[in-house]
């Protein structure tokens, strides 16, 4: 019961990076644009949060360094690929090849620093009860927050009109420009979105994950929210379950290594990234009947005035 | 004020070919402020990295010997860039072609193998790159499979694999238990151009590659149905090119020389296989192919330019103690402003004054 227990809490506290990225990234893609720089703004994130929580010893105020550092990464991506209509996709590419150098430049100096990790939460009584007791009621307030961020964008895309023009955006730029509205500034609001939560998303990593920042802590985390995104196509609900099942692979390999199952460890920690491979050809395969990607998804929108 | 962009009727040529050039300079001037945030001395530290590594014969075999790998992936992913097919999975590519390279180097080591081993070697890593890259080529075409994070997701799995290998079976057994394979035979090791110096048959090689990349592209019918297949998509469909062929094409020749180099790499200026073989020639050569505007001779003036970066990089470490990530920062930069000219070649910027649109309404 105990190591059940711990496996839960083990696979959350994996998950919630992927969730808060990959739901930023959902949002960002679902007003068409394909910012592939989620890494690049992860691993930015966790330097500059575990920079400001080492500076003044507060994980919120380390948090918010992590979503203004993601939040500025995404700007320059919006400036490039929206002002100037330059390539999604070399964008992004650029965006992460510059988020690994910065991240090196900013974290150089707090290699080797330990913080104390978010706080979990602790109700007397209900986290004592056995098996879901600390499940439900003794995580960190990212955990929490991640939950919250969710349900908040899906009641956002689903449930009001800005986020049906947001969609509308998505799937047809020419149409949603017709009616009036402002796509790329629509689009410039969703990337910086994505920025901010692949910001906390890589400032949870230090803050609450390890409490010490090494770098290229995010370990393609960033590549695995995008294509989590693929997997849930592009519904809030599917990218929970995505979420969780990829921190399950994440944490069963883990422990496989502790138990010393007789694979070499690199074979299980290749897991992860074999497993996203393994879904993208299922659930591209499975959807032969025509894509639920977001029709404008990833092209160049130059409004005529 | 607002900025809008205006379509320009035709491309500029002109600005096709400055582009490049108006890039390097704004790169330089944010480096300049960069360096003083940083604290050090701007000027000297862009003489550690631009000029310092010019002047000495060393350093200028090693600049030719760090841009091989990278001119040699960049001609390979400019094919896949300009069919549109993302291939970013070169740095896996390469770590298995040195994988599989080397298979034959540890196995032959020891024994009185032969002359055949090295171009047995240059064989094995060009097949196994190529085959890697067949994964996520192959994975699109069937099955639709973003390409994307598909070859970038194998770049961990042969990471992985190689440090697998190097810490197992094929560790050097007198290595001190450091993750080393033995050092190659001399055999199983490429040749040096000048006795004694750096320079290895690997940049002639490079320099093959090149000239053949640029008969593919501007002097064959397979050239002509790569740039037409990614600049006019439904052109080429009412041409009967077959866009899924060329996908895999590309993919499978972007591999090939990404496994050659690899294996270059190791053969050559390492000497054995171990983790860290490369300090990401695969995810540089991106950047290389695009500075070089996906051209062939562009591209190998380009992967000499960021090869520069790399050893001013060094040297800047080693004299004003300059961190190494500056370096990719330097890269990082030097891509968006390569990709931001680049957008001056399709249009115009125009800064708009919003209470004077009335007045510009004829234009």
């Amino acid at each position: 019961m105990e190591l059940v227990e711990a496996i839960i809490l083990a696979v959350l506290a994996a998950s919630t990076p992927l969730l808060i990225a990959a739901t930023g990234e959902l949002v960002t893609e679902r007003s068409g644009v394909l910012n592939l720089g989620v890494e690049g703004m992860m691993i930015v994130g966790a330097a500059c949060g575990f920079a400001g929580a080492w500076l003044t010893g507060s994980i919120f105020i380390g948090a918010l360094f992590g979503i203004v550092a993601g939040t500025l990464m995404s700007l320059v991506f919006a400036l490039m690929a929206l002002g100037l209509a330059v390539n999604q996709v070399a964008t992004g590419l650029a965006l992460t090849i510059l988020g690994v150098g910065l991240s090196g430049l900013i974290g150089a100096g707090f290699v080797g620093e330990r913080i104390n990790p978010a706080v979990h939460l602790y109700i007397p009584g209900l986290t004592d009860i056995p098996l879901i007791g600390r499940v439900l009621f003794g995580e960190d307030a990212f955990v929490y927050f991640s939950v919250a961020l969710v349900i908040g964008v899906w009641w956002f895309l689903y449930r009001t009109r800005p986020g049906l023009i947001l969609r509308a955006c998505g799937d047809n730029h020419v149409s949603a420009h017709a009616l009036g509205y402002p796509v790329l500034r629509i689009r410039t609001f969703a990337v910086m979105f994505g920025g901010a939560c692949a910001g906390l998303a890589g400032a949870y990593l230090p803050l609450a994950y390890t409490p010490f920042f090494i770098p290229g802590m995010t370990a393609g985390r960033g590549w695995i929210a995008l294509a989590l995104v693929v997997f849930s196509s592009w519904r809030p609900g599917r990218l929970v379950i995505g979420a969780y099942l990829f921190g399950a692979v994440t944490i069963l390999q883990l422990h496989a290594q502790g138990w010393g199952v007789g694979i070499p460890s690199q074979f299980m920690s290749a897991l992860p990234y074999l497993a996203t491979v393994i879904v993208l050809v299922l659930l591209s395969r499975a959807r032969t009947g025509g894509s639920t990607a977001p029709a404008a998804l990833g092209t160049v929108f130059v409004p005529d005035r | 004020m607002q900025l809008v962009l205006e379509k320009r009727a035709e491309r500029s040529n002109t600005i096709a070919l400055v582009s490049p050039l108006i890039a390097i300079g704004l790169t330089i001037v944010t480096m300049v402020i960069l360096f003083a945030i940083l604290g050090k001395n701007p000027l000297l530290a862009l003489h550690a990295y631009f000029i310092a590594p010019l002047t000495d014969s060393y350093s200028l075999q090693e600049i030719a010997v760090k841009a091989t790998p990278l001119v040699m992936i960049a001609i390979g992913l400019s094919l896949c860039y300009l069919a549109k097919a993302w291939n970013i999975g070169a740095e896996g590519q390469f770590l298995v072609g040195a994988v599989a390279g080397s298979w034959i180097a540890v196995k032959t080591q020891g024994t009185d193998a032969g002359a055949w081993v090295l171009p047995a070697m240059f064989v094995l890593a060009a097949a196994a790159g190529a085959l890697y890259a067949l994964i996520p080529a192959i994975c699109k075409v069937k099955f639709g499979a973003s390409e994307i994070l598909t070859s970038l997701m194998l770049v961990y799995v042969a990471d992985l694999f190689l440090d697998y290998l190097v810490r197992g079976p094929w560790r050097d057994p007198h290595g001190f238990n450091f993750p080393t394979t033995a050092e190659f035979d001399p055999v199983a090791t490429v040749p040096l151009l000048i006795e004694g110096g750096r320079l290895h048959l690997g940049s002639i090689i490079a320099l093959i590659v090149v000239a053949a990349a640029a008969i593919l592209l501007g002097r064959t019918i397979k050239g002509f149905e790569i740039r037409v297949v990614g600049a006019a998509p439904r052109a080429a469909r009412f041409g009967g090119f077959n866009a899924n062929q060329l996908i895999i094409l590309t993919f499978a020749v972007s591999g090939a020389l990404a496994g050659l180099a690899g294996i270059i790499e190791v053969a050559g200026p390492v000497g054995h296989l171990q983790p860290g073989i490369s300090p990401g020639y695969g995810f540089t050569a991106i950047i290389v192919a695009f500075l070089g505007r996906l051209n062939p001779l562009g591209i190998l003036i380009a992967g000499l330019f960021l090869a520069l970066t790399f050893i001013g990089g060094e040297q800047a470490q080693i004299a004003m103690k300059i961190p190494l990530d500056v370096t990719k920062v330097f890269q990082g930069i030097l891509l968006f402003y390569v990709l931001a000219c680049d957008s001056l070649i399709l249009y115009r910027f125009k800064l708009v004054f919003p209470n004077r649109q009335v007045a510009r309404g004829a234009g």
